[in-house]
């Protein structure tokens, strides 16, 4: 954590030898350096990572141009940064380990389908200085070669032991990931090969009635070369609709294969559905059915062959066949299209729409669940752990852990896409298999996100027309060797060469991929292209997403060049951040909470890394020695207080040249490990900041409160009065005219509210209208505005009615009326002279204060001979005795401070006897006492 | 307390202007420090009534009955079938053998009354289509019957069958009702009472019979109440307050409340206006047997049976009227008001003159002077040494409108209703928190631990 010579320090072998240890001297490896390298942050090792954050990435092989990223999420060209997704889908699609083989298999007459297990490999990049969890998965297509399209997922961070010790759970969840899509995938596969299937029959009609005409021509022209095109025509057509009913009963028999995949647990529902409806389609095309049940309306459309027209023709022509069957079989051409003329399916289009926008928020919980760095997981992790212990207090000071226990559930259920338990709408509207016009229309209708590549090329009507143009056979082609080749290239030219990674570091990197799964493919050449160009690079970049574009049949979107676009905006934003802090509140709390958050996960996680036992971490790959000698990684990079100097930031039109420039920086400093300014040209967005890791809303909302509580708490020198209100459960009204400032207030002393509910509920941030006795009870923290009005002088009526149970704190005239406080107990929380002076420091000062309370109430609580006696002998006073000895003397706590307590203990007791407050028809109990107000003043 | 959020520009008049006493928020005597709403009315809450000593049923212009248990602040039934608003309430006890039974009967607008069962919710008998409405309702538990009065006068079986029924030549009808010895009742009507006895023939039919009319009051007659068994008293609107024989029904002692203004103003002339007789009416009157407390106008008169004098006044006790009273003993009392507060008042000596007392005190010293204008001679209150104060020792306020009743259960808490639709629940806090801490150690027990 602090730098490994420490490290070595704490190991070196005369550590026994020393004669008279000093026990009050920290032990080094405790010891921060008082005063360290003026350009070395201890905190933030140095990343080459040029993505700001963890971010899961979705590639797909594509036949036509090799590798190629599909979608990121989030989808925020931001969080890449300057990093090359296109080099490295190459780089993970080349550890594809699924044990697929395609095609006709010796001895069987069809193409099989395989059935392929996902394959999960981490896999490391570390001259890129990503990491990834890679899975791969295929995905069936009836138009790709061999239908199958082969995807996949990772899950892509600068550290490397952060996925390492995540593994079992990142594969569990991209697991579940995969199921959804391959689910979806299958239920479309379907419901193609249905549409194909009655597209051959109707082509095969065809073909016969044209054979029977030449038959009745004559006997002469019975073996002319056009007749025995035409036989063969239909002997092919014929086969292709064995080989395609094959594959039917292929897909629906895949059920019934066993799978080895541990994780592969599918949803029993979606099963008996999904197999119900194949077999529904088996039996329909069971045997060849009517050969010429297309024969009557053969005639009419024989010479139309322009598929595109068929549809609209169609439509205007015979509507109630239409109406009757929703697809209008089309011919099939015997020539097979070229390979790039087809448009291969996006990913949306593979699977069905339900499954993969399923999917999608799945990933995006991943996603979410994953932030932060590793000590941060795991202290967060044990946070949960232990405070699920502490349900009888975790109530009072805690934010709710309720979702966590769903996370923890959802892990566990078999996974279902659709949600069968909780989601009708698939069950009352199952999607139709017999595919209309209608989803073109749907989809057309859509807007087309523009940060979204498998949106770009999916919605384009004619593109959904052309769908049954797949020919039968897609041999593999020159083409696509050569595109993935020149893509290849493209991806080499712009990754950087970084000579100054010593090779040090990839056989580490090697090993842990080993680790995991065999590997025979190493790094890619490290030496493969060495002269960074952007601009060549964004033309290749250019080239090869307007070669993509022309097969798509033209779109304005153009997602080659990322790179630029996204290091203007990360400049764009680096200013308005910086205007933000000229604003002055926002940022600073930003910047405030930053920090010391670091330090603390720093701190954790030396001793979590290095103590293998820790029951949290998923079960340690074999690897563990390897990944645990390695020096830790502080991914988080420091934000704000490095990014003045940054060169992005001094030149924005300079954006091209930029990652060059900064990938030179990089490179100069990584010996020494310190390389603040790579960090934080791509590290100054908002959303990459500490605080955006915490995952939990209301967490960070409550830590930036934290500011605003320590403002208030230097601010106001009866600030522990109001503290002490709250905290005894006497109502505080803010008062003032102001929204705003009584929002903040109200904001901020909301840290001090006991068992604020789940979302808040007993805090009234803005309330313009008199409030009763009901509000009072229902509320704590009440923010009242101030109006000079018949409704104003109302309101004051009530605020002097109810005064005895309210403390209010005027914002305006900055007074506080409330009883007189004369403990100490709140004084190291509400010292209006603290030296804390970040919100952060001081939200965790205060979490500290507040959980030794609740400790403390707990214990009251619990205690069974401070509330009842022991004998027949004893009175209840002697019970009295008792507890007030124990808050006076074992406790120390004054009349007020024990009021406190003694609220807790009731609210502790209320959530004990009543875990769910809304389940008893009970109206809750309001408790107060009668004591004199005073009226402090500022 | 308001000065300071108007910002002081505010005229303190009305403060200063203002008598009443102030307790101020330090009330150590203040044993309700544990508050629970009960919501379920819709309309103004009049009537409750005490169905056992955790249950009690509360009724109000919604013609809703709610059935709750104090103990949990639960509505454990809500008694619907009167349209109209309730008009009186009473509990029926029923003693057959060795179970006691009680239901409830209560009378509406709606010109119907009906006996229910509070244990199931059911309505288990109901009348409709009087010829008026039941204004009050009486029962004679010791005759298994029950009387209800209006417009005239119906004398009912347990079992909901008119047993005897008598018509009134009075307009305003039968505001009050109570038992006295010898199967006699009386009867407020306007200005008078009328007694009646009940005659219960061998074949147990019941009739009823005016045997005497007393019309000693100047003025409406407001309340009728028991004092005990041989003395009854009553008050009326002009603040007559007359005592009775419960069996000779003469009258024993007549006090005429005026509020009097303090003697110190010397210049007499200057109240030449008589107090209206809003101030001086005799809203309601309580007793335990020795004191009779009445709420006169807003104040609050103790009288004592025994001596037969006034033992204790305030004249301002309330910001507004006095609804309802109670004497929780010889010393404490409570009363209810129409300003949307409880006050618990404690009747305490005199300090000795030399004593400095407090200003609030002294502000309002008054001594009335009981005025007889009838009747036996009353005693120079003034004269009587051992009159003694009414000293405020709490109040309880959390009602927005004004608080129409009140009653206490004891260490078990206090029920309240209001005009503004609530019921509030207080209770001790204390041994509120014990029985908390009894549940929670039960529960640990049940469970076997956390």
């Amino acid at each position: 954590m602090i730098g490994s010579p420490d490290v070595v320090a704490f190991t070196k072998e005369d550590e026994y030898s020393q004669a008279n240890p000093d026990l009050w001297v920290l032990p080094e490896e405790f010891s921060v350096p008082l005063h360290p390298l003026a350009d070395s942050n201890p905190w933030a090792k140095t990343s080459y990572a040029k993505f700001t954050k963890d971010f899961i990435l979705i590639s797909e092989f594509s036949e036509q141009v090799g590798p190629q990223p599909l979608l990121t999420i989030p989808d925020d060209p931001k969080i890449c940064g300057t990093f090359d997704l296109n080099y490295f889908s190459l780089r993970i699609m080349s550890v594809d380990y699924q044990a697929s083989f395609v095609g006709h298999p010796p001895g069987s007459g069809y193409p099989r389908l395989s059935f392929v297990e996902d394959s999960r490999v981490v896999l490391g990049d570390s001259k890129e200085g990503a990491f990834a969890y890679v899975h791969h998965l295929t995905l069936y297509d009836l138009e790709a070669r061999g239908f199958v399209r082969p995807f996949c997922m990772a899950y892509v961070s600068a550290d490397e032991r952060k996925i390492m010790l995540q593994f079992q759970e990142l594969s569990l969840r991209f697991s579940q990931a995969s199921e959804y899509l391959k689910a979806g995938n299958r239920r479309a596969f379907a419901k193609e090969l249905q549409r194909k299937l009655r597209d051959l029959e109707y082509t095969h009609s065809v073909l016969q009635r044209e054979e029977g005409l030449q038959r009745e021509a004559g006997p002469q022209c019975m073996y002319s070369a056009h007749a025995v095109e035409k036989a063969n025509e239909l002997a092919n057509v014929e086969k292709s609709i064995y080989e395609h009913r094959d594959l039917l009963r292929q897909i629906s028999s895949y059920h019934r294969h066993p799978r080895r995949d541990p994780h592969a647990v599918t949803c029993q529902k979606c099963i008996t559905e999904c197999l119900s409806e194949c077999e529904e389609l088996l039996e329909k095309y069971a045997k060849f059915s009517g050969p010429f049940s297309y024969a009557n309306r053969a005639g009419t459309e024989e010479e139309r062959q322009g598929r595109t027209e068929i549809e609209g023709v169609e439509e205007e022509e015979d509507e109630a066949i239409k109406r009757r069957l929703s697809y209008t079989p089309q011919l099939i051409k015997a020539k097979s299209a070229k390979c790039f003329d087809k448009r291969l399916k996006t990913l949306k289009e593979l699977c069905d729409e339900t499954f993969y926008e399923a999917t999608m928020e799945l990933l995006k919980e991943t996603e979410r669940s994953f932030r932060g760095d590793l000590c941060y997981l795991h202290t967060r992790r044990l946070d949960r752990a232990l405070r699920k212990k502490l349900r009888v207090t975790d109530f009072l000071f805690e934010e709710d852990l309720g979702h966590d226990d769903e996370e923890d559930v959802g892990i566990l259920r078999p996974f279902c896409a659709v949600n069968h338990a909780a989601d009708n709408y698939t069950l009352q509207n199952p999607p139709h298999i017999v595919l209309g016009p209608e989803p073109v229309e749907l989809e057309a209708l859509e807007h087309p996100d523009p940060q979204d590549p498998v949106s770009e090329t999916g919605h384009t009507p004619e593109s959904e027309l052309r769908l049954g143009q797949g020919q039968m056979d897609s041999s593999p082609s020159d083409q696509t060797l050569e595109t993935q080749e020149s893509s290849e290239e493209t991806k080499g030219s712009f990754s950087s060469d970084k000579s100054g990674v010593g090779p040090a570091e990839k056989p580490q990197s090697v090993a842990s991929i080993k680790s995991v799964a065999p590997d025979p493919d190493p790094d890619p050449d490290p030496d493969s292209d060495l002269t960074p160009d952007p601009k060549h690079n964004t033309d290749l970049e250019r080239e090869s997403s307007s070669e993509e574009l022309e097969t798509t049949g033209g779109e304005d979107e153009n997602d080659g060049d990322q790179t630029p676009v996204s290091l203007l905006e990360v400049v764009s934003e680096l200013e308005a951040s910086r205007e933000d802090e000229c604003e002055g509140l926002a940022a600073e709390v930003h910047s405030d909470l930053l920090v010391p958050i670091d330090a603390a996960c720093c701190m954790a996680q030396e001793g979590f890394l290095y103590e293998a036992s820790a029951p949290e971490t998923a079960p340690h790959q074999p690897s563990q020695v390897l990944v645990v000698n390695q020096e830790p990684h502080a991914l988080l990079p420091i934000q704000n207080d490095y990014t003045v100097g940054s060169p992005c930031s001094e030149s924005p039109t300079t954006g091209l040249e930029l990652p060059v420039g900064v990938l030179c920086d990089a490179v100069s400093h990584a010996e020494d490990g310190s390389d603040c300014t790579m960090s934080a040209s791509t590290g100054s967005d908002r959303a990459a900041s500490p605080i955006g890791y915490g995952g939990v809303v209301t967490l960070r909302q409550r830590r930036r409160a934290g500011q605003g509580a320590l403002r208030f708490v230097r601010q106001y020198p009866f600030a522990i009065q109001a503290l002490w209100c709250l905290l005894s459960g006497r109502t505080l009204v803010v008062l003032g005219a102001d929204e705003g400032r009584v929002r903040r207030l109200v904001a901020a002393l909301a840290l001090f509210v006991p068992a604020p509910g789940k979302c808040g509920e007993r805090i009234q941030a803005w309330l313009s209208c008199p409030f009763t006795l009901t509000d009072l009870q229902r509320w704590k923290l009440i923010g009242l505005q101030r109006v000079a009005s018949p409704v104003g002088s109302s309101m004051l009526y009530s605020l002097s009615r109810y005064s005895r149970y309210i403390a209010i704190l005027d914002a305006d005239q900055k007074t506080l009326r409330c009883p007189a406080y004369h403990g100490k107990l709140l004084s190291n929380i509400a010292d209006h002279r603290t030296y804390i002076r970040r919100g952060s420091t001081y939200f965790l000062h205060l979490q500290g204060t507040l959980c030794r309370l609740a400790a403390k109430a707990f214990l009251y609580t619990f205690t069974h001979h401070f509330h009842l006696t022991v004998s027949f002998m004893e009175g209840p006073e002697v019970v009295e005795g008792r507890r007030r000895c124990f808050l006076q003397e074992q406790l120390g706590l004054s009349e007020e401070d024990s009021q406190i307590l003694l609220y807790l203990s009731q609210l502790i007791t209320q959530q004990y006897l009543h875990p769910s407050t809304g389940s008893s028809s009970a109206a809750p109990c309001f408790s107060f006492n009668y004591t004199t107000s005073l009226l402090y003043k500022i | 307390m308001l000065r300071w959020i108007l910002g002081g520009r505010e005229a303190q008049s009305s403060v200063e202007k203002n008598s009443v006493l102030c307790i101020g928020e330090d009330q150590p005597k203040n044993c309700f420090t544990e508050l629970q709403v009960l919501k379920g009315h819709f309309d103004i809450v009049r009537f409750l009534v005490q169905i056992d000593d955790f249950r009690c049923a509360s009724a109000g212009d919604d013609g809703l009955v709610l059935v709750w248990n104090i103990e949990t602040g639960e509505r454990l039934q809500e008694l619907r079938g009167h349209s109209q608003q309730i008009t009186a309430i009473a509990t029926f006890t029923c003693n057959n053998g060795h179970t006691s039974y009680t239901s409830l009967i209560t009378a509406s607008s709606d010109r119907s009354l009906s006996l229910w069962n509070p244990d199931t919710g059911n309505r288990v008998q109901t009348i409709s289509d009087l010829q008026s409405s039941v204004k009050c309702l009486l029962v004679l538990e010791r005759l298994c019957l029950w009387l209800s009065g209006g417009e005239e006068l119906c004398v009912w079986n347990k079992d909901f069958q008119l047993q005897c029924q008598r018509q009134n030549h009075s307009d305003t009808g039968i505001t009050a009702l109570i038992e006295l010895p010898k199967n006699c009742v009386a009867a407020a009507m306007d200005k008078e009472i009328v007694i009646y006895r009940l005659m219960v023939a061998a074949d147990s039919s019941v009739s009823v019979a005016e045997i005497r009319c007393l019309s000693d009051h100047q003025d409406q007659i407001r309340a009728l109440i028991n004092v005990n068994d041989g003395l009854f008293v009553s008050g009326s609107h002009v603040g007559e307050l007359i005592l009775w024989d419960a069996t000779e029904w003469n009258v024993l002692a007549y006090e005429h409340i005026l509020w009097e203004e303090p003697q110190s103003c010397a210049q007499a002339e200057i109240r030449l206006a008589a107090p209206k007789p809003s101030e001086m009416s005799i809203q309601h009157l309580s007793t335990n047997g020795r004191l009779i407390l009445a709420a006169v106008g807003s104040g609050l008169y103790v009288y004592s049976v025994l001596t037969k004098t006034v033992v204790a006044y305030r004249k301002l006790a309330h910001d507004s009227n006095v609804l309802h009273t109670m004497l929780l003993s010889d010393s404490e009392l409570m009363s209810c008001s129409e300003d949307g507060s409880v006050r618990m008042w404690e009747i305490q000596d005199l300090p000795l003159p030399a004593e400095p007392a407090s200003s609030g005190f002294f502000g309002m010293w008054t001594f009335g002077r009981s005025n007889k204008q009838t009747g036996p001679p009353p005693k120079k209150v003034m004269e009587i040494p051992n009159i003694r104060m009414l000293e405020l020792t709490g109040d309880l306020i959390g009602h927005s409108g004004a608080v129409q009743m009140f009653v206490s259960f004891k260490e078990n808490g206090l029920v309240t209703c209001s005009t503004d639709h609530l019921l509030i629940l207080w209770k001790n806090g204390e041994r509120q928190s014990h029985l908390r801490s009894l549940a929670l150690f039960k529960k640990l027990e049940e469970s076997g631990g956390l």
